[in-house]
């Protein structure tokens, strides 16, 4: 489309509604951040029933003076500095109505910019709930920039918010204000305005209040975010039981399907072996995925995830971090992606970096199909501790809290030794609690399907299919004994590797099976699988993957494996995030030497130790 | 309700008004004026800051939750509303009791 745009940048405090109301005016037509959380990426989309003008939720910010990464994004924009994006022809600023005065210091501070301005007054029934009444018509006048009552959830006010929009956009750039150039002055100006249109006061939020007085309670707090968490990690593992069970189903009957219409031969073996195998081990666990996710999304949206930084900052803090790493750490259980990005909010520079260096100690759920396959094939799932827990939910329990541990030591040892700084702050806004909008929630959640199903159809898939190549080239020579895999390149590629592996307990297959592995975690599992079904019988193929590792490996090796998986830095997105973020190679070299030190060292000790007891 | 916490900051030697890093849950006030002498250079900034969150002369100021661990950070309402901090960047907001 040639039709030129007018970008109207979407601006407010945190909290204030900014998200929900993008989402209102664009509808499903956005393009989300690529990650959920914290609004950190480009999120831009057209107006709904006007492709002319183009929106871009920018994140949110206190003030244009930057106290993290994340808001000098909003700052440079704003200035046109920002490098690919353009100099937006107008500002729409969304304000809390409940919250005027403190948010009106950052319309006036915008103001000063001199572009054209819509002010969105957000969350009025809120407002009105609360009992306040304020003269928008005044504000206006006050303000002279039009003034729309808006509420972003209900969708009300849209189209007025939109006539204002390209009103504003049809009149030539105003010349920039100069209120004052000191934050107390703007502050007194703002509560002067905020105070004359205020017809009358607000009493607060009084269910924040009272969910506060239990959520934050000094006893109750913790044991209700202990058990949320733990809520979450047994969702996804109880409730995604049937829905993989039916991927799975799925993935046979294409198998049979194929199998009865192909003739034998190596497109078959292709489309059975690199494809299916390999591709359908992974797309087997998109439900867990999406689980874990929703979960994150349900407690970011609700204004809970403000609460639980709030109560870990204190043991953040004895580790050198703060409660805002919380927010990162917790989204890395999903994956260390959009957990590294939202370290952006962190003011820190140092806290930020130690935050992104420790991010994929956190067990992402691409590692979810290896720890699933190896222990559904290695450790028998009887009951422990008077039958309270299986055998096998205790190892997957023990397999992140070693992550965690760990995580918390390596940040420890980092902040004081290469990270060393000045002690830091912890300044964070409790916002009101919201019903999660189930809308919100179902965009994030077709976001990540969307990502993980492109990447098991582009990165998993293309390593699969060299991986099968590969693993069928050369041919065997017609004399050769064992499976004709082991004359393959895989084989020996696998061969060189072995011998370095050979004290973690590796064999070839999994030596070979690594060097796909870097691309993606789980991509190990779909190497796993492809490697042997190659170097197995037909038979093999059928029994699954579990069956054919329960008589390749010892369980030293299992063991050995899955310490490898707690640390190994097998991941080219985190590895390019942490590059972008990190602004440089330096430490990202760091980062993944560190990683695959400890993963070795782990992985020696801990084959070492098992082959010793066993 | 007057505060007991030790202070760990230099006192303000004269009545009714009290750091708001020393006080404890349930303590009302308003907000008199910010002093961050004790922190020689930094405190511009932080004050800038504190102000940007929505700290303000004349604002109630309550305390409304402490961490269990270790009872920092706080959590304080400020005007309409509520934003935890820790104690130390606490100290700068003197607050005059009611």
């Amino acid at each position: 489309m040639s039709t030129p745009t007018s970008l109207v940048a979407v601006v407010g405090n945190p909290n204030c509604g900014k998200s929900a109301l993008f989402n209102a005016l664009t509808g499903l037509r956005q393009k989300v951040a690529n990650y959920p959380g914290a609004t950190v990426e480009r999120r831009a989309g057209p107006l709904l029933g006007d492709n002319r003008v183009e929106l871009v939720d920018l994140p949110g910010t206190y003030s244009l003076t930057p106290r993290s990464p994340d808001e000098a994004v909003t700052r440079d924009v704003l200035m046109g500095n920002y490098i690919g994006e353009r100099k937006p022809a107008a500002i729409l600023c969304v304000v809390d109505a409940t919250n005027l005065a403190q948010h009106l210091r950052f319309v006036l501070e915008l103001k000063t910019l001199g572009l054209p301005m819509v002010l969105a007054l957000n969350m009025t029934d809120l407002a009105a709930r609360e009992k306040i009444t304020i003269d928008s018509r005044a504000l206006s006048q006050k303000l002279v920039m039009p003034v729309i009552e808006t509420v972003a959830v209900r969708k009300k006010g849209l189209s007025e918010l939109k006539d204002a929009l390209n009103g504003v956009l049809s009149v030539p750039i105003a010349n920039p204000v100069e209120y004052a150039t000191d934050v107390r002055s703007l502050q007194t100006f703002a509560r002067r305005i905020a105070a004359k249109v205020t017809l009358s006061e607000g009493m607060g939020h009084k269910t924040t209040r009272l969910l506060d007085k239990v959520l934050l309670h000094p006893v109750a707090g913790p044991i209700i975010l202990f058990g949320l968490l733990f809520l979450m990690f047994q969702a996804v593992f109880s409730w995604a039981e049937t829905p993989m069970e039916w991927i799975d189903a799925g993935i046979g009957w294409l198998q049979a399907h194929i199998d009865a219409f192909l003739p034998g031969g190596w497109v078959k073996s292709f489309i059975e072996d690199g494809i299916l195998a390999g591709v359908g081990s992974v797309v087997v666990f998109l439900p867990q995925i999406l689980i874990l996710f929703a979960f994150i999304l349900l407690l970011e949206s609700s204004g809970y995830m403000a609460r639980a930084a709030f109560l870990m900052d204190r043991l953040m803090a004895s580790v050198g971090l703060n409660g805002r790493a919380f927010i990162p750490l917790l989204s890395s259980f999903a994956c260390a992606v959009p957990g590294i990005m939202s370290a952006r909010t962190i003011s820190d520079q140092k806290d930020r970096l130690t935050t992104i260096l420790i991010a994929p100690l956190m067990t992402c759920s691409a590692r979810i199909p290896v720890y699933t396959l190896i222990i559904s094939a290695f450790i028998p799932n009887k009951p422990v501790i008077g039958g309270l827990f299986g055998l096998q939910g205790l190892v997957m329990f023990i397999l992140y809290l070693s992550g965690i541990l760990s995580a918390l030591i390596v940040a420890f040892v980092l902040k004081r030794t290469v990270v060393k700084g000045k002690p830091q702050t912890f300044m964070l806004e409790l916002p009101k609690y919201q019903a999660p909008k189930l809308n919100y929630v179902l965009i994030g959640l077709m976001e990540r399907a969307r990502i993980f199903l492109r990447r098991a159809g582009t990165i998993i898939l293309t390593s699969t299919m060299v991986l099968w190549v590969l693993s069928n080239f050369p041919a065997a020579p017609a004399d050769a004994k064992g499976p004709a895999i082991l004359h393959s390149f895989v084989g020996i590629i696998g061969g060189w590797l072995s011998v370095i592996f050979a004290p973690i307990g590796f064999n070839w297959q999994m030596s070979a099976a690594l060097v796909p592995g870097m691309a993606a975690r789980e991509v190990a599992v779909a190497a796993l699988g492809t490697v042997y079904s190659l170097s197995g019988n037909e038979d093999a193929v059928q029994t699954g993957l579990v069956h054919m590792l329960q008589g390749a490996w010892s369980l030293p090796t299992a063991l050995s494996f899955l310490a490898w998986y707690i640390f190994a830095p097998q991941c080219l997105s985190t590895i390019a995030i942490t590059r972008r973020e990190t602004g440089g190679w330096k430490w990202t070299g760091f980062m993944i030497g560190y990683l695959f030190v400890l993963a070795y060292l782990v992985s020696f000790a801990t084959y070492q130790i098992s082959s010793a007891l066993l | 309700m007057r505060s007991t916490t030790k202070p760990t900051r230099p006192d303000l030697d004269f009545t009714g008004q009290n750091r708001l890093g020393l006080l404890r849950p349930g303590h009302k006030g308003r907000i008199s004026h910010f002093d961050a002498e004790h922190l020689n250079g930094e405190g511009v900034e932080m004050t800038d800051r504190l102000r940007e969150m929505g700290f303000a002369e004349d604002l109630m100021i309550e305390v409304l939750h402490q961490s269990p661990f270790g009872r920092d950070p706080i959590a304080v309402r400020v005007g309409s509303m509520t934003v935890a901090l820790r104690r130390a960047d606490a100290n700068i907001v003197v607050v005059s009791d009611e």
